[in-house]
């Protein structure tokens, strides 16, 4: 039978140096700290990083920027991560912005075949800049290449050994995109079930995207309730 | 000119935003000011809150110790759903935005102008944390309210002949709240709808570098 279950040790046979590595995750939801922590380990190095945000200072994504893995980022918005944002106005870190759902298309057309999409978002705007762009139908657009990555780095509340993952809550966020966007997809998952056990009508992400699945055994503090975000 | 951020201007310009929402409405709050408009909309389903990072049916913040780790708005904090709530990926999530679902969108603003263009993301050179959700809901939602302090901490206009900084969208605002008044944007420019009790109309337009122009019906208070 498929078992696509591994130990966090040999999830990134394979990765090499200089590779594209998708994270999922919206802040602390989503975010695959274990599978982080471990390709931390493992040492690969001038990555290109493609997340929504870097996390908070010394957590998450966060660490492989501050210990200088990280040539580029592919995000959205830094916001909660003063020093992420100055690596990037020191020049240590190369950052890409764009629109929060045009990042996700563009995520979500890399994963589904597709080579770009058409755009009005920010036509009027700074963005237009450098950018390839057409008329449609009367539409001014740009044109957005799809984004496809090395590795895919996934956090999903449930799966089984075919790879079949569930999200939760706003942990779902830009996992189940990144799931079909990468050549290899690496989930960690918080409850792991014999095939069978998921309802086939739950599924968000069905096995075939995925590759290698590491069961959590515990979830560290990363994890956990952030206090300065709470009231 | 007096930079007025005490609690009761965030709450006044708050309070008078919730009533632009309508029974029905599907809404999304910006992180600031218009976050605080949740506390005075109804949360027994007439109000559907949006947020981008994959919720519909948010709810109020948690009470202290209530959190759920994997239940947070945009802007980190730990939130509550209302029954009725769905959760969806970030590509579902701008779907709703830009494909014309969203009603109301409430944003902060560093400038507006006359002609409803709206910067708030960059001030090149001191403020570029990124983009974020903010161009696709200032320019795809069906309404978009500026909920803003009327000047800057200096004391300068905010409200514009012409947005000075790099736009996040043209010709997309609709509404202006501030602390002082209620400001229709028009094809023909500004007209000043309400004025703040105890706030005189010289005392605004003296604060606002763009024109009001005055409603033949009169202006109203709040």
């Amino acid at each position: 039978m498929i078992n696509k279950t591994t130990k966090l040790r040999a999830a990134f046979t394979g990765i090499k140096n200089g590779a594209v590595v998708m994270v999922g995750g919206f802040g602390v939801p989503g975010t695959p700290f274990t599978l982080i922590d471990g390709l931390l380990t493992q040492g690969t190095k001038d990555l290109t990083l493609i997340k929504n945000e870097a996390n908070e200072d010394h957590m998450g994504v966060s660490k492989l920027i501050e210990s200088g893995r990280v040539r580029k980022l592919i995000t959205s918005h830094l916001g909660l991560n003063a020093t992420a944002i100055d690596y990037m106005n020191r020049g240590l870190l190369e950052v890409d912005f764009y629109p929060q759902g045009i990042l996700a298309e563009k995520i979500r057309a890399g994963g589904a075949g597709l080579f770009g999409i058409l755009t009005d978002i920010g036509i009027d705007t700074i963005l237009v800049k450098n950018k390839p762009r057409m008329e449609l139908n009367g539409h001014r657009l740009m044109i957005e290449p799809a984004l496809r990555a090395d590795i895919a780095l996934i956090h999903a509340a449930r799966g089984d050994h075919f790879g079949n993952l569930i999200y939760t809550g706003s942990a779902c966020n830009f996992n189940p995109l990144m799931a079909t966007a990468a050549d290899l997809v690496v989930a960690e998952v918080e409850q792991l079930v014999a095939p069978g056990e998921l309802d086939p009508d739950h599924i968000h992400t069905p096995g075939a995207f995925v590759d290698r699945v590491v069961h959590l055994e515990t979830l560290t503090v990363e994890y956990g309730i952030l206090q300065h975000h709470v009231r | 000119m007096e930079f007025c951020n005490t609690m009761s201007a965030k709450t006044k310009i708050a309070q008078r935003a919730a009533q632009e929402i309508k029974p029905g409405h599907v809404i999304n709050l910006g992180i600031g000011i218009p976050s605080l408009i949740a506390d005075y909309l109804p949360s027994d389903g007439t109000v559907l809150i949006h947020s981008e990072n994959g919720i519909l049916g948010m709810g109020q913040h948690c009470p202290r110790g209530s959190e759920d780790r994997n239940l947070i708005n945009a802007g980190g904090a730990y939130v509550q759903t209302i029954p009725g709530a769905a959760f969806f990926d970030s590509a579902l999530s701008f779907a709703l935005i830009r494909g014309g679902r969203l009603d109301v969108a409430c944003l902060g603003a560093l400038e507006v102008d006359q002609h409803g263009n709206l910067a708030n993301w960059i001030i090149p050179g001191k403020f570029a944390p990124g983009i974020g959700g903010g161009m696709e809901l200032a320019q795809k939602a069906r309404r978009l309210i500026v909920t803003t302090n009327h000047v800057t901490r200096k004391g300068a206009p905010k409200i514009l002949t012409a947005c000075t900084l790099p736009l996040t969208a043209r010709a997309c605002v609709d509404l202006i709240i501030t602390e002082l008044a209620v400001i229709q944007v028009t094809s023909s420019g500004l007209l000043l709808r309400e004025l703040a009790d105890g706030i005189s109309l010289q005392t605004v337009q003296n604060q606002t570098e763009a024109l009001l122009r005055l409603p033949p019906e009169g202006v109203g208070r709040f």
